[in-house]
């Protein structure tokens, strides 16, 4: 079995967003880059695979070469080698495109993507790549049995769950779930080492055209200042609710 | 040309969203002078439900093939049907499935997670959701087509009623990789990214035995709960209840934090919402600086409180 687990790169949680001074751009400056977390649940899935089933699993990541210490973390966290798309992302179908090449030619038998990237909150990448390998698209997915040619994946709906068997190859965006939050794949001295010496494939973009265009970006205003309430005197705050803000 | 708007059902009963969106659809289509019609697959609620919201055609489409959810198969018989050069969608879990494939399919431009009405309409420019709330950007369309998935409770349900006209349409889509094996929806249970009001709870109840407090003020508001990262890691309370930016992403009237410290992760998450009150021991807490409304207290004892003095102000 062959798995092709799509990372990306993004902004550590932690972090304090701000736009260039002239606002068309997210501001890198100190900005630690962690892969993103949505994507960690497929990548764990992945090596579980590897582990249980003898999977080979690649990594890929559409971006320049800043993003080289996160695939080197894939890789230390146990994928057996990587690709990277030498482009900065401009936009969900650009990234998609350049996935979807890869994979075209692959023959993975599993595409594991997380549902969304936490910097652009796109989560377009997963379905768009389906669709252009014509392959089945799970979405949400909270769990994932392989048994052959066909898998059988829950997906996470409003208010519950749905249980799908899906013909392989497949593309399955995943989120916590997909594996427990506590499975997650810390990377170890020894994955570290082995890492550095594992394959990381540099390839240059097939296709230049975007179809969306970040035009400007504008932080969150600020909230007005907060109107403590004495913790004996509730009336207040359900007055206020009630009269002031009118939601209850 | 006409808006076309996807009308997503679930069981065959109209979701909220499904009326946000077409009230989405309802505001552009009056914009450029046009009109509405709502795409839906196999709905038993009747189309008197979009009407109201402007909807002056429905499209039903009626496919047993299509009675278990398939978002490739869904995307085709979307593709079929939508004739227009703007789609809309709500930015639900189904709907954002479908999206992406039908994008696709039509090589159109996708902007997901729309907060507001477009900014223009040729080109499509909107304002979106990004960085997880902490920040908004202006997107623009490069195709002819743009598709467009409106992010829940943003935009709001405005009724706008109009007289519409319902068009039932067969189609047999082709639905040979997945087969839905079981749904299972729990009844009764508000659905968190739908709901106007949110009590939410962090790891300051202690334990899962102290919920109850927190889904009494829940059940007497007509609100959803919800919680903070480590107390489903822990499994106090289930996944779908985590919310924060790796969590769901949830924009609500009103969110009550209760015994939640704040943290950035968190507030990614919720800080969208309209108002927010904070109820926390330590007066220190972060959250307390991203809050309308504050209490510094023992929720032990505040939450049974408040819970009282709003079922008598409800009466
Ligand atoms: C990659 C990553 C992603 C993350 N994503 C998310 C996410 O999506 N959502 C999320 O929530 N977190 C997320 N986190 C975790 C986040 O950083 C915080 O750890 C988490 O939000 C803290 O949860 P908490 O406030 O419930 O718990 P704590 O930090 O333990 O805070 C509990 C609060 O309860 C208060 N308290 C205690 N007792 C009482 C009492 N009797 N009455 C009133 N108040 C009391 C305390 O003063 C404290 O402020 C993420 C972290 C990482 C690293």
């Amino acid at each position: 079995m062959k798995i092709l687990v799509c990372i990306s790169s993004v902004p550590d949680t932690t972090s304090k967003i701000n736009f260039t001074a002239d606002q068309s751009a997210f501001d890198k400056n100190g900005i630690q880059w962690v892969i993103n977390p949505l994507d960690e649940f497929g990548l764990t899935k992945a090596i579980k695979l590897q582990e249980s089933a003898g999977a080979t699993v690649t990594v890929i990541n559409v971006g320049d070469s800043t993003t080289e210490p996160v695939i080197r973390k894939s890789l230390a966290i146990g994928a057996n080698d990587a690709i990277r798309i030498n482009i900065e992302p401009k936009d969900s179908y650009s990234v998609a495109k350049e996935i979807a090449n890869i994979a075209q030619s692959g023959g993975y038998d599993l595409i594991f993507c997380g549902k969304e990237s936490i910097d652009y909150n796109g989560g377009a990448v997963p379905g768009m790549v389906a669709q252009l390998l014509n392959q089945p698209f799970i979405n949400a997915c909270v769990g994932l049995e392989v048994n052959g040619a066909e898998a059988t994946a829950v997906r996470e709906i409003e208010g519950g769950k749905e249980t799908i068997s899906v013909k392989l190859p497949a593309v399955i965006a995943g989120q916590k779930g997909l594996v427990d939050e506590k499975d997650l794949i810390i990377p170890n001295m020894r994955g570290i080492m082995s890492a550095r010496s594992k394959p990381l494939t540099v390839r240059e973009p097939v296709n230049n055209e975007v179809k969306v265009d970040a035009v400007s970006f504008d932080a969150v205003p600020a909230r007005a200042a907060v109107k403590m309430v004495a913790p004996d005197n509730l009336d207040e705050l359900v007055r206020l609710l009630h009269e002031e803000a009118k939601v209850i | 040309m006409a808006i076309y708007v996807y009308a997503e059902n679930i069981n065959g009963i109209y979701k909220k969203a499904a009326f946000e969106a077409v009230s989405y659809a309802k505001a552009i289509a009056d914009k450029d002078g046009e009109t509405v019609t709502a795409i839906s697959i196999n709905p038993t609620d009747s189309s008197d439900l979009l009407y109201k919201y402007g909807a002056d055609k429905v499209l039903n489409i009626k496919d047993e093939g299509l009675k278990g959810f398939s978002a490739k198969a869904y995307a085709q018989a979307v593709n079929e049907v939508a004739d227009g050069n703007i789609i809309v969608f709500p930015h639900t879990t189904d709907a954002s499935s479908v999206a992406p494939m039908l994008a696709i399919m039509k090589s159109y431009s996708l902007i997901t997670n729309a907060l507001e009405a477009p900014e223009s309409l040729s080109p499509f420019q909107v304002k979106r959701r990004a960085f997880s709330g902490k920040g908004i950007m202006h997107a623009k369309a490069d195709a002819a087509g743009v598709i467009v998935t409106v992010s829940q409770n943003a935009f709001g349900i405005k009724e706008n009623a109009v007289s519409g006209s319902e068009e039932v349409k067969n189609l047999s889509v082709a639905n040979e990789d997945t087969k839905v094996i079981s749904h299972e929806q729990s009844s009764g249970k508000l659905d968190l990214k739908e709901a106007e009001i949110v009590v939410s709870a962090g790891r300051g109840m202690k334990g899962p035995e102290n919920w109850g407090m927190i889904e009494d003020l829940a059940n007497l508001l007509g609100a959803a709960t919800a919680c903070s990262k480590p107390v489903s890691d822990i499994g106090w309370r289930p996944h779908s209840e985590h919310v924060g930016q790796t969590g769901k992403a949830i924009s609500p009237n009103l969110y009550i934090a209760v015994g939640i410290s704040g943290a950035i992760q968190h507030l990614a998450g919720v800080n969208s919402s309209k108002t927010i009150v904070v109820i926390n021991s330590d007066p220190e807490a972060p959250f307390f600086k991203s809050a309308d409304y504050g209490v510094v207290g023992d929720a032990f004892q505040i939450i049974p409180q408040l819970t009282e003095k709003i079922k008598a102000l409800k009466g």
